[in-house]
């Protein structure tokens, strides 16, 4: 019984490892950080942001705790990877090409950015997967409203 | 174990690939597949004798309104009702409960009374009674769950009081598996004068039920769990108490006489079925009833024990396992389970793409995922047309899976 095609793309090695051993967890605990709270109800997944913005808006660290399924903790903790020091405006495209990415919709405009986030493609073929796949992506998004709002 | 495997040339559905793999559906808890005979019947019934109940005078009309009532009769003999005008048809456990969560509510629950129900409930026997005592004024309690997934009935004597006017309890948990003592915990709160309601979701059709012998008031069930069709499922009241509801929807075939100004309405079960019923779906649920009936729901019971038995001995194999529910005695055709190693999302996508069909999640059970600190877990639910053959075969799908996310 050899695996089929369609798993070995949504769960390749590099998802596997960072659902196994996440980076960046923990809180951050600075009263100027964001935290935020991300669940999908219906599959338990959980996810919890702490993020400290520089005054430019751009993000200087980002920690996560989180509970469930391994392309939720796996995105997630490749996204914290990504997004310390980029720019803001970089950072809502990135944001913007992994949801496209995910969903299979509209033009990517910078897929260097993205770099192995376009692993996330596979999960296209899993309808049922995308909420888990964007699960901590929405909360950055989240994050980062609040953040300008705060400071405005 | 008896062998059942016979049966799987009347279920049509059981006879493909998925994702390339021979199918083994061990979703049963969520629906049930339908043999050939209930699905003919829909047929037969649509080609033959289409025709609205209880109104014409035409021979179709007589027709369909014969299958109709006496699928009825089948379904109070099959549930140990005393008349079949103690039976209901609904849309299924969520219907039936809402419908005695409203009606019955309406007309005697009273503020500062008290719901009691257990940790162990599915969503559907929670919400219409959370909804039920905000528009009451009542509040609800809980019967908790111990460890091993049964029901802490130490201190019973202190929260079934006087002051609770409905009980309800599910009969077998679909999470769990476990079999609640359904006929002491009525016997104790009849004899408090307390209403109470079973949820028999996962009982009907899955093992010999009787609700004389239970001794409840109200039992609720859903037909596409025991192979009659999807959008069917019914109530049963006692006599006595329906007696004393007033109608639920108003319309046709619920009135004896209607004015301008006012109606009177029928007894049950006419007062509480407004308009045209799911004719179709009563058939179906007639018919699956006679193929249930000709294995012996003691045999299918039998036989889905045997198989759950079996199923949690050889899921033992597998490291970090956690199996929910009772690990011995007579148990629900079902086993949950939570591996260390793989999260239930990613175990059910892993069966999946090798053809088996697992539930995954809370099963709407969230606040007993909570009681056991599980974000949810893998279910397998088995029926009778199961075989050890396909538990096996999940075995060695489950085993590549922990390789795999380990
Ligand atoms: C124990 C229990 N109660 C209630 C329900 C709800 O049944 P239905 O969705 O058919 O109304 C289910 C099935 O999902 C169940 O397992």
């Amino acid at each position: 019984m050899a695996l089929p095609d369609d798993l070995r793309e949504l769960y390749q090695q590099v998802i596997l490892d960072h659902s196994r051993s996440p980076r960046n967890q923990g809180q951050l605990s600075a009263d100027s950080c964001v935290h935020i709270h991300s669940d999908n109800p219906s599959c338990g997944d959980e996810i919890d942001l702490y993020i400290c913005f520089n005054d430019d808006g751009s993000i200087c660290d980002i920690k996560f705790e989180g509970q469930g399924c391994a392309i939720s903790q796996a995105s997630t903790s490749m996204m914290t990877e990504k997004v310390k020091g980029i720019s803001r405006e970089e950072l809502t495209q990135l944001i913007q090409d992994l949801q496209q990415t995910v969903l299979g919709q509209g033009e990517i405009r910078n897929p260097e950015a993205l770099g192995e986030l376009q692993l996330f493609e596979s999960v296209q073929k899993f309808p049922q997967r995308i909420k888990c796949a964007l699960l901590g992506w929405r909360g950055l998004e989240s994050a980062l409203s609040k953040n300008s709002l705060s400071r405005s | 174990m008896i062998d059942l495997s016979h049966l799987r040339a009347d279920f049509p559905i059981l006879h493909q690939q998925v994702n390339g793999q021979p199918l083994v559906y061990f979703d049963n808890a969520a629906s049930s597949q339908k043999p050939r005979a209930v699905i003919d019947s829909l047929v037969h019934y649509y080609e033959h004798d289409n025709a609205n109940v209880h109104r014409g005078l035409h021979t179709l009309s007589n027709r369909a309104t014969d299958a109709f009532e006496s699928a009825r009769e089948k379904l109070a003999r099959f549930i140990g009702a005393a008349t079949p005008e103690e039976v209901i048809f609904t849309r299924g456990t969520t219907e039936s409960i809402n419908l005695v969560a409203n009606i019955w509510a309406s007309e005697f629950l009273k503020p500062g009374d008290i719901i009691l129900y257990t940790g162990m409930e599915h969503h559907s026997n929670l919400v219409p009674w959370q909804l039920a005592a905000k528009r009451s004024g009542a509040s609800v309690q809980h019967i908790p769950v111990l460890e091993d997934g049964t029901l802490d009935l130490e201190n019973i004597n202190a929260l079934l009081t006087e002051q609770v006017k409905l009980f309800t309890c599910v009969h077998v948990s679909n999470s769990l598996g476990t079999i609640n003592p359904v006929k002491e915990l009525c016997a104790k709160a009849r004899a408090l004068g307390i209403t109470t309601l079973i949820d028999g979701a996962q009982a009907v059709g899955h093992m010999p039920v009787n609700v004389q012998d239970i001794g409840c008031d109200f039992y609720v069930f859903s037909g596409h769990k025991m192979c009659a069709p999807t959008g069917i499922g019914g109530l049963y009241g006692r006599a006595e108490v329906l007696a004393k509801m007033p109608p639920w929807h108003g319309g046709g075939e619920m009135i004896d006489l209607v004015t301008l100004e006012t109606s009177t309405y029928k007894a049950a079960p006419a007062r509480f079925e407004a308009g045209t019923p799911d004719i179709a779906g009563v058939i179906g649920l007639g018919a699956a009833i006679d193929y249930l009936e000709t294995i012996g729901i003691d045999r299918i019971h039998e036989h889905g024990a045997a198989l759950t038995s079996y199923a949690m001995q050889r899921l033992t194999e597998l490291p970090g396992i956690r199996i929910l529910g009772p690990a011995t005695g007579d148990r629900g055709s079902l086993t949950a389970f939570h591996l260390a190693s793989a999260h239930p999302h990613d175990l059910v996508e892993f069966a999946n793409t090798h053809g088996l069909a697992l539930r995954g999640g809370h099963h709407c059970t969230q606040p007993l995922m909570k009681r056991f600190q599980i974000p949810g877990s893998s279910r397998a639910s088995f029926y009778f047309y199961n075989t050890t053959a396909e538990i096996d075969r999940m075995m060695e799908i489950l085993h590549r899976a922990v390789t795999f996310f380990s």
